[in-house]
């Protein structure tokens, strides 16, 4: 894929909304899973020869399967309020990139094969058989989309594209036609622990280094303690995390904070990612299974509490998924689920964030923060998608705003928020969200990043705004490649630990 | 009276289609599990505020507010214009007629403008909004159509060409009682009628299904406490047992 084959869209002046370029995008496709990825995950290596009828089984299958697609697919009324939300819409002028748009790429085949309207009167209401043509169709703008649920925010029956993307991705494996990036990222978690393929040793090494580095720093012997059984606290984070820039900023601020507050904590070698990429792809099997390696590391490790780093897509699975797959949270009555029970600490909410932690020890005064130490940065903050609308923080609806929020101005002097209309729960995506964080599809991350990046430059230019802040593992590798476009420097982007590291003072520390 | 007899049996087949078509949807979507917590969020955290949630989402339409005034607005219209029509509508199925029906008539009378109205505004904007346009279906303008057809027939009737609504009643009454009686000729009610009996036929097999799927959509009526609760779909519980 040639380089720069494609033009940085330009900074509206107001936030109109396109005027429709068809097909603008059509020529946009991940690179496809070869075999060896493919078979890896237990799906055909390539196209079967009878896709068709697998893909309309499979697509019975999850309708049966799934309530939220079922309803989602007869309920549309095309009313048209998400066709200006979509991020990706809005940065390509796609017509097909207008959520009610992608559901109908899926809409119109459920119609065609499963209402009687759609078999009798296929042109009148909108529905078309599955051919090779809708299969690539499918293929290119399921994978247009961040599954980051903004239109659900504004459907007035709550359709969530995601849902959609997720179902038609499941159909799209099913039948041998698998995106690389995503499918060879569950190969490696799946087979070594991580998204990464970093194996036990390299991360234990990866943790020395560490270690020295923060001593060096700080004159204090913070540590990272890789597999350490009968600790308190097992803390799982996005892979990235061990030695991404700038990720591996937010990786020391835990390890600060823990060590501040005396906690004993340990990372896994066996279950060393948050991430869960089955969530992008609609495997329920799949996100089952990548959820089992924390429970199995868990129970090896004899963990009370388990502690999730900054990583959206990783803490919405964690929050709303981990107590359904694993049994990991409170009030299961079924064996599988108390036996992990009896062994977590019922005093705190199981599983937790990291700025749910961090947030309790500041409001009990337990850490020291020198908060002069940020004062170069005037700060803002990009609420990640996945946290923003499918998760929560606290014991309050919105603590998943206010929470990490409270932490930045805690430890900075300097807090702007962007526009209202970019933040909370209307918050746009990264623009490289749920599973098309790859260089094949950079051209679609770029656009996408359109209104975040709009926003960002708003407060850049009228308040002074030079670091944004984010808990996602995905927002920052994003933002840390889409920002020189917009002619932003790549380290505006960093973590909310990031900050909490600068400004955090420890008991000896220089 | 062959007319009234066609009439009478029409909507017999279009009431029987709509029960059975909708309680068989509404089965449907009842029986098929959520697997997942997928509220969006922030999202209530306890049953009250959930039926609240819904409760604005279902009589105020919270969402599309958020989204877009001007569908906000026509499509409110139609709604609640609708609601008062229905309404009013009431007197020709009950007898004798309750004093509170009685005295809400006039409403209907201002829903169905407002109704016709908020139609109007709708297909307005499917045809100018360059937006909407490309989304449309040729059902979704013939949905408006119909619509239209069945509001301004009978505001037709109430302000321009009366009907004889004493027959109307007696022929609706022995409908119910299965006595067929004689049904007026006029055009303009046989018309309105047929209107509606396409819809209530139509009803179970189209978009309108979206009335009884917003009670049924998990974006809006889960509480947000997966890790309070554990919530588990019996066909993700069977694969538990093979751990």
């Amino acid at each position: 894929m040639a380089a720069a084959s494609f033009e940085t869209p330009a900074f509206r002046e107001y936030p109109s909304v396109p005027a429709l370029k068809p097909d603008a995008m059509a020529h946009l496709q991940p690179y496809v899973a070869n075999e060896k990825i493919q078979e890896a995950l237990g799906l055909p290596g390539k196209l079967v020869d009878d896709w068709h009828d697998v893909a309309i089984a499979r697509m019975g299958d999850l309708l049966g399967k799934y309530r939220g697609l079922r309803v989602f697919m007869d309920s549309c009324v095309h009313c048209g309020a998400c066709t200006d939300k979509c991020h990706y819409f809005i940065g390509s002028a796609d017509p097909k990139n207008m959520p009610v748009a992608r559901q109908e790429l899926f809409r119109s085949v459920y119609r065609r094969y499963f209402t009687l309207p759609g078999k009798l009167f296929p042109k009148l209401v909108g529905a078309r058989d599955l051919t090779k043509d809708v299969l690539d169709e499918w293929f290119s703008y399921f994978w247009q989309c961040s599954e980051c649920r903004r239109c659900s925010v504004f459907c007035p029956y709550g359709i969530d594209t995601a849902e959609v993307t997720m179902a038609a991705r499941a159909v799209l494996d099913t039948v041998g036609y698998g995106q690389k990036y995503s499918n060879e990222i569950l190969g490696k978690v799946t087979k070594i622990g991580n998204n990464l393929g970093l194996p036990g040793p390299a991360l234990l090494d990866t943790l020395e280094g560490l270690e020295e580095d923060v001593k060096a720093d700080t004159g204090v012997d913070v540590k990272f303690p890789l597999d350490v059984k009968g600790a308190e606290i097992l803390l799982v984070t996005p892979s990235a995390d061990f030695f991404a820039e700038p990720h591996i900023e937010s990786l020391i601020g835990y390890g600060k904070v823990f060590h501040a507050a005396g906690a004993s904590w340990t990372l896994s070698s066996h279950a060393s990612e948050a991430g869960n990429f089955g969530l992008f792809t609609g495997d329920y099997a799949l996100m089952k299974k990548i959820a089992t390696r924390i429970r199995d590391a868990a129970l090896e490790l004899g963990v009370k509490r388990i502690i999730v780093g900054e990583c959206g897509h990783a803490w919405r699975v964690t929050y709303s998924f981990w107590n359904t797959l694993v049994g990991l949270g409170a009030g299961g009555t079924d064996p599988y689920a108390i036996e992990f029970q009896k062994q977590l600490d019922p005093r705190y909410p199981q599983p937790m964030h990291i700025c749910e932690y961090t947030w309790d020890l500041i409001e009990r005064g337990v850490l020291k923060f020198d908060k002069s130490l940020n004062d170069h940065r005037t700060i803002t903050f990009h609420d990640s998608c996945n946290v923003a609308r499918g998760s929560r923080m606290g014991d309050r609806a919105g603590g998943q705003f206010d929470i990490p929020r409270n932490i930045i101005k805690a430890v900075a002097n300097n807090y702007v928020d962007m526009e209202a209309g970019t933040i909370r729960e209307k918050t746009f995506c990264c623009g490289g969200g749920g599973g098309v964080l790859t260089d094949d599809l950079l051209e679609l991350r770029v656009k996408g990043a359109l209104p975040r990046m709009e926003a960002l430059k708003q407060v850049a230019d009228s308040r002074n705004v030079n670091f944004m802040a984010t808990i996602c593992a995905i927002c920052k590798a994003q933002f840390t490649k889409v920002l020189p476009y917009y002619g932003f420097k790549m380290g505006v982007v960093g973590g909310v630990h990031q900050l909490v590291s600068t400004a955090i003072r420890l008991e000896g520390q220089e | 009276m062959t007319a009234s007899y066609l009439f009478a049996g029409v909507f017999y087949v279009a009431t029987l289609l709509l029960v059975v078509g909708l309680a068989a949807k509404i089965a449907q979507f009842a029986r098929t599990p959520a697997p997942l917590k997928i509220p969006t969020t922030p999202a209530p955290v306890t049953t009250g505020g959930m039926v609240f949630r819904m409760f604005r989402e279902v009589a105020l339409f919270e969402s599309l507010f958020k989204s877009n005034l001007w569908i906000w607005a026509f499509g409110y219209m139609f709604h609640l214009g609708l609601a008062l029509v229905t309404l009013r509508h009431l007197r020709y199925f009950v007898q004798p007629v309750p004093e509170i029906l009685a005295m809400v008539q006039y409403l209907g009378i201002y829903g169905g403008l407002a109704m016709v109205a908020g139609l109007g505004g709708l297909l307005a904007r499917r045809i100018l909004v360059e937006r909407i346009r490309y989304i449309s279906t040729p059902s979704d303008y013939l949905w408006l159509v119909l619509l239209l057809g069945i509001g301004c027939s009978g505001l037709l009737m109430k302000f321009v060409a009366h009907t004889d609504i004493v027959s109307v009643k007696v022929f609706f009454q022995g409908w119910m009682r299965l006595n067929i009686q004689q049904l007026p000729g006029d055009p303009v009610l046989l018309a309105h009628l047929a209107g509606v009996a396409m819809l209530m036929i139509l009803f179970p097999f189209s978009k309108l299904l979206h009335a009884p799927g917003v009670f049924f959509s998990p974006t809006r009526n889960q509480v947000d406490n997966p890790r309070e609760v554990r919530h588990l779909a019996p066909w993700a519980a069977k694969m538990e047992a093979k751990n």
